[in-house]
């Protein structure tokens, strides 16, 4: 166990170190059923009712492999940009743990899934290729309550619903070197892996875990140091504080003539600090050997092609194109492409309107601040894409003025109606047509006398007021610009 | 001697099971004797042979489909627990952070 | 009826011209078996509710003149490694004394689809890891044809109810030569099928490479009988095979006349001299049924213990994991901590050759030891598999000893595991090869111990293994 007796490490001592960094990250797959039986994997169930022989760990019960599951893991492999084996082989991982119903772990070991993919992220401008070691398949352990019942201090709970979950598992290189690169590479992989639609990557459902690699040696120095695992790590935030207090711990400690020890240290975010965890004695001895249960998995080229042409575009290259085929700027790009749900919708809006520029400022504004007003997501949004690019389409056409979209926008979401439907119904319609106008400007006119005068005089400002009361006249079906035009003409 | 009784409190303990001194000693003898046939392995050549992990005749891998099926339910599932909770499975408090 | 001797084809005449019912019958053979069961032990337990449920169900399928099935009515045994839903089954361990299972294995269910009557669990090895079932944590089985002596092990029980007659048939499960050896100790038929012919889903796993669920009769034909209704793809088993399964008892005539029969040099030099004559008795049997017996070599052998208990124990150490006091098995009343819950429920439950197998498997899969162990013994297994697939070329099947002695005393062998384990060596070469094998009576010795012939065919290759197991019945043995 190491205390952090040390000194806290100065800004120049960190300066003089640099962090060697690794991730590996569990992502539990968007599967109905778990990855060896067909319980569902429903969050939030009672506690041990989705479960049945095969991931209660009984006696005699055997696991079968889900094809979903495996589909699903070799997307996010090909999205890492990794080489899917030919072939790869369940390993079984054995250590007790209450959690652990078999008293063994079903993974992969040294014929994983896919391996030597990477994925490029841009710091500050900069881009970086991480990579990455490999990507393979296991199960999930279920959940231990150490807390909430009347004998906690004595007892352990444990729910198994969440046993047998599929999860894969994908190991970096130990190519950060910051502690904002391992976020900036968390980042890229949950949103490929979100995007293809693997899963959902909820860290606070814990369906994204990360736990940290964290070595320190002197800037120039060749070899690694020891590192040491830091687990716990539930949030983007988490994972930042505690790489940063572990590089810091690490480097005061050998500042102060001390030396890193290679151990599994927890995050606590109450403190900030990382821990080493009790003697985790025979910790390590795994005892690994092929998994005899399960036949090894073959990924033919046939399969493997019928998946890559299954994949969905990687938001990279969507960002690409929305920068060239549609013109926007790359902060827009990027808000657009953030989520697939979003990027998709906004391309309805952009290709039902014809006008994607207009799309994106509709979609980035009033849409995303209906959506946060009333805590939705995009797939939940009470406007369609399709009714909001008419609206949007309406609006380029001069059908509509911005004020009323604005209007129309707000009946749409309490009432789910298309644009043309409450246009038609409320007769919203812009009048542009200066014939039907012009009784109003006069109108306006005759009934503000003074204003016409301070116009005359010069005070041209008064215009919009005068404009103003056509609006009102005409309830906001007047076009502004024609308005506008009719009385430069009539009043000189 | 090929093998102590330091190892086999070592693999005792990786496999949890509790030894008494008499058990260890007896079982070291036991197991000795046992590996001491086993070192008949290092005779044979093996180079460039294949592992043979399992009985394979090439089957096709037998994947399943992603439907859900009816789970054994609460009260099955912990008929036989030798201490349970409120629909849970108990165990001493485990001590971890 | 003389229900010590019945067989399917009697018991389906009976029932078909309604000389008796299932029920009749089902009531019938379990007052049998209660009366004289405990002179052998073979059964821990009886299951008369689902006896007579079943029974019931066969005779209103006759009613209704439909057909009752390929096992209509006949009375089972089921080794108590064998998961029943709703019977208690202990796998002879503390550690699941009370362990009342909420689902059936693949065989039962078959089993029962084909209108058997379970009509209880039988006694056998604590996990089916042994080879007398004295390693039982209830008792030991007794020998019915001598009962100062052990039946083999570890599907004793199985082997002594058929034998003894309280069973017409029985399930039993074979990773080294847990169903061939009893067969042999007791005088019965006992069938191992290619791996992966018979699904194990609902077999407590010892060793998930190996182990196999299979028959006991007391003829060729019921074996096969029984295999049949029990064999084929299981989608809940991916190791097993999608072979179509061909109707076993449907045994061709022509006999065996012809056929190249091979004989392993490797397996005739440590016969025990009553056994050895026996073998050779039966090997000029079948020549003058008109085999070619041929001497084959299977040069491996030397390493097959080795290789066998390397890994078997490794994988039964991981399969044995989940017995921890946790989910469903006894735990142990000092458990104030995770840790002494684990150890002690562990250390208390488990008799001390499981422990023994746990241990040696643990230790070879440990750190540093896996290349030298695990990875090495993986290597000799392909030898040995390769070796069996040679000799297939030249021979249609092999004839062998079952084990280098007939059934010893009880008592008499606990004291020394190695020794224990060097026997197995005529079954475990089958076993590791994944190739079907089975003990047929060959003769007895003088003292009346039964011995069996072992025969064992390519992969798949039952139908040839049943037709000179068959015909060397017929032939009445050495006689």
């Amino acid at each position: 166990m190491s205390l952090s007796a040390s000194a806290p490490a100065t800004p120049e001592a960190i300066a003089r170190y640099e962090p060697v960094i690794g991730l590996e990250v569990h992502v539990q797959l968007a599967t109905a059923t778990k990855i060896f039986c067909g319980c569902p994997t429903s969050f939030g169930a009672p506690p041990n009712t989705n479960v049945c022989p095969v991931c209660l760990g009984l006696p005699g019960a055997l696991p079968v492999l889900s094809r979903e599951a495996v589909e699903l893991a070799v997307k996010a492999a090909l999205a890492l940009n990794c080489r899917v084996r030919p072939q790869s082989r369940f390993a079984r991982k054995n250590y007790f743990y209450p959690d652990l119903p078999k008293g063994y772990q079903i993974s992969m070991y040294d014929e994983p899934l896919a391996e030597n993919g990477y994925v490029d992220i841009v710091l500050e401008g900069a881009p970086k290729r991480i990579g990455v070691t490999r990507v393979h398949m296991e199960d999930d352990a279920g959940k231990l309550l150490h807390e909430g019942f009347r004998d906690s201090e004595g007892c352990s709970y444990v729910d198994l619903n969440r046993s047998g979950t599929p999860l894969i598992e994908i190991v970096s290189e130990p190519d950060m070197r910051s502690s904002d690169e391992a976020y900036a590479y968390l980042t890229e992989v949950k949103q490929r892996l979100q995007f293809i639609g693997v899963s959902t990557c909820d860290m606070e459902k814990g369906h994204l875990r990360c736990d940290a690699n964290v070595s320190v040696r002197l800037k120039g120095a060749e070899r690694f140091g020891t590192r040491a695992e830091v687990k716990n790590l539930n949030s983007f935030r988490f994972l930042k504080l505690a790489l940063d207090y572990e590089i810091s711990r690490q480097v005061a400690l050998i500042e102060s003539g001390g030396q890193v020890e290679q151990e599994t240290r927890l995050y606590n975010p109450d403190t900030g600090e990382t821990a080493g965890m009790r003697g985790k004695e025979h910790a390590h001895d795994y005892r690994y050997f092929p998994e005899p249960d399960l036949l090894p998995l073959r990924i033919d080229e046939p399969w493997l092609d019928r998946l890559r042409a299954a994949m969905p575009e990687l938001p990279a290259r969507k960002r690409a194109r929305f920068i060239e085929d549609y013109g926007l700027r790359e902060y827009d790009a990027e808000v657009l492409t953030a989520t697939r749900a979003g990027s998709e919708y906004f391309e309805t809006v952009a290709t039902v309107s014809g006008d994607p520029k207009s799309a994106a400022h509709w979609v980035m504004g009033d849409l995303m601040g209906l959506l946060k007003a009333e805590g939705k997501e995009i797939s939940e949004s009470p406007v369609s894409a399709r009714h909001l690019g008419e609206l949007v389409g309406l609006t380029a056409k001069g059908e509509l003025s911005g004020k009323l979209a604005k209007e129309v926008f707000a009946k749409m979401s309490a009432s789910g109606e298309a644009p043309g439907a409450i246009i038609e119904r409320e007769g919203l319609k812009q009048i542009s047509d200066s014939g039907a106008l012009e009784k109003a400007v006069e109108d306006a006119i005759a009934n503000s006398p003074k204003q016409v005068e301070q116009y005359k005089g010069g005070k041209t400002t008064v215009l919009n007021f005068l404009v103003g009361q056509v609006m009102r006249a005409t309830r906001g079906q007047a076009n502004v610009a024609v308005v506008t035009e009719l009385f430069k003409r009539k009043l000189g | 001697m090929r093998i102590t009784e330091k190892e086999v409190r070592y693999v005792a303990g990786l496999a949890n099971l509790k030894l008494d001194d008499a058990e260890v000693a007896r079982f070291r003898a036991d197991l000795d004797g046992i590996l001491e046939h086993m070192d008949k392995l290092n005779e044979i050549d093996t180079a460039g042979v294949e592992p043979m992990a399992q009985v394979l005749f090439g089957q096709a891998a037998g994947l399943r489909e992603d439907i859900p099926e009816q789970p054994l339910g609460n009260e099955a599932a912990l008929a036989n627990a030798p201490r349970r909770g409120p629909g849970y499975f108990k165990v001493p408090k485990v001590v971890e952070r | 009826m003389d229900i010590a001797s019945l067989s399917i084809d009697s018991i389906r005449e009976g029932l078909l011209s309604r000389r008796f019912s299932a029920a009749e019958l089902a009531a019938d053979a379990l007052r049998f078996a209660e009366a004289a069961n405990p002179e052998t032990g073979a059964y821990l337990r009886f299951s008369p509710e689902r006896a007579l449920a079943s029974a019931r169900r066969v005779d209103e399928r006759i009613a209704r003149g439909e057909d009752p099935g390929p096992l209509a009515g006949v009375p089972v045994a089921v080794k108590d490694v064998i998961l029943t839903k709703g019977v208690t089954t202990t796998c002879g361990s503390k550690l699941l004394a009370g362990y009342v299972p909420p689902y059936d294995a693949t065989a039962v269910v078959r089993m029962e689809e084909a209108g058997g009557v379970i009509l209880g669990k039988t006694n056998c090895d604590e996990f089916a890891m042994g080879s007398s079932t004295e390693n039982s944590a209830f008792g030991p089985v007794r020998n019915p044809v001598a009962l100062d002596r052990v039946p083999g092990g570890s599907s004793g029980g199985s082997a002594a109810a058929v034998a003894q007659g309280t069973a017409v048939v029985a399930l039993g499960s074979d990773t080294g030569g847990s169903i061939r050896q009893p067969a042999s100790f007791c005088g019965v038929v006992g069938v191992t099928p290619t791996y992966g012919r018979v699904s194990r889903f609902g077999l407590t796993a010892f060793a998930s490479s190996l182990d196999h669920i299979g028959p006991f009769a007391r003829n060729v034909k019921d074996a096969a009988t029984l295999l049949r209704a029990i064999a084929g793809r299981d989608v809940r088993d991916s190791t097993s095979a999608g072979v179509p399964v061909p109707d076993y008892a449907a045994l061709p005539g022509g006999g065996v006349k012809g056929l190249k029969l091979g004989l392993p040099r490797e397996y005739l030099k440590d016969l025990k001299s009553e056994t050895g004559a026996l073998i050779s008795g039966g090997v000029d049997a079948f020549q003058r049924l008109g085999c070619e017996v041929r001497e084959i070599s299977l040069p491996s052998t030397d390493y097959a213990i080795a290789c066998y208990y390397i890994i078997a124990t490794a994988e039964a150490s991981s399969n044995l994991a989940r017995f921890d006091g946790v989910r469903y098995t006894s735990r142990s009343a000092s458990s104030e901590t995770l840790a002494d819950m684990y150890r002690n429920s562990r250390g208390e439950g488990f008799g001390a050759e499981c422990k023994r197998r746990i241990m040696l498997g643990t230790y070879v899969l440990s750190a540093g030891y896996y290349d030298a162990y695990y990875l090495k013994a993986q290597k000799a297994r392909a030898l040995i598999a390769g070796d069996f697939a040679r000799a297939f070329e030249e021979v249609d099947a092999i004839v062998a000893p079952v084990s280098p002695f007939p059934a010893f005393k009880l008592g008499e062998k606990v004291d020394d595991p190695l020794a224990m384990y060097l026997s197995d060596i005529y079954t475990i070469t089958g076993s590791l090869a994944g190739i079907p094998c089975m003990s047929v009576p060959c003769g007895k010795t003088a003292g009346g111990l039964p011995v069996g012939m072992q025969i064992l065919a390519t992969h798949f290759g039952e139908p040839v293994m049943f037709r000179v197991a068959s015909a060397f019945e017929q032939a009445g043995g050495v006689n």
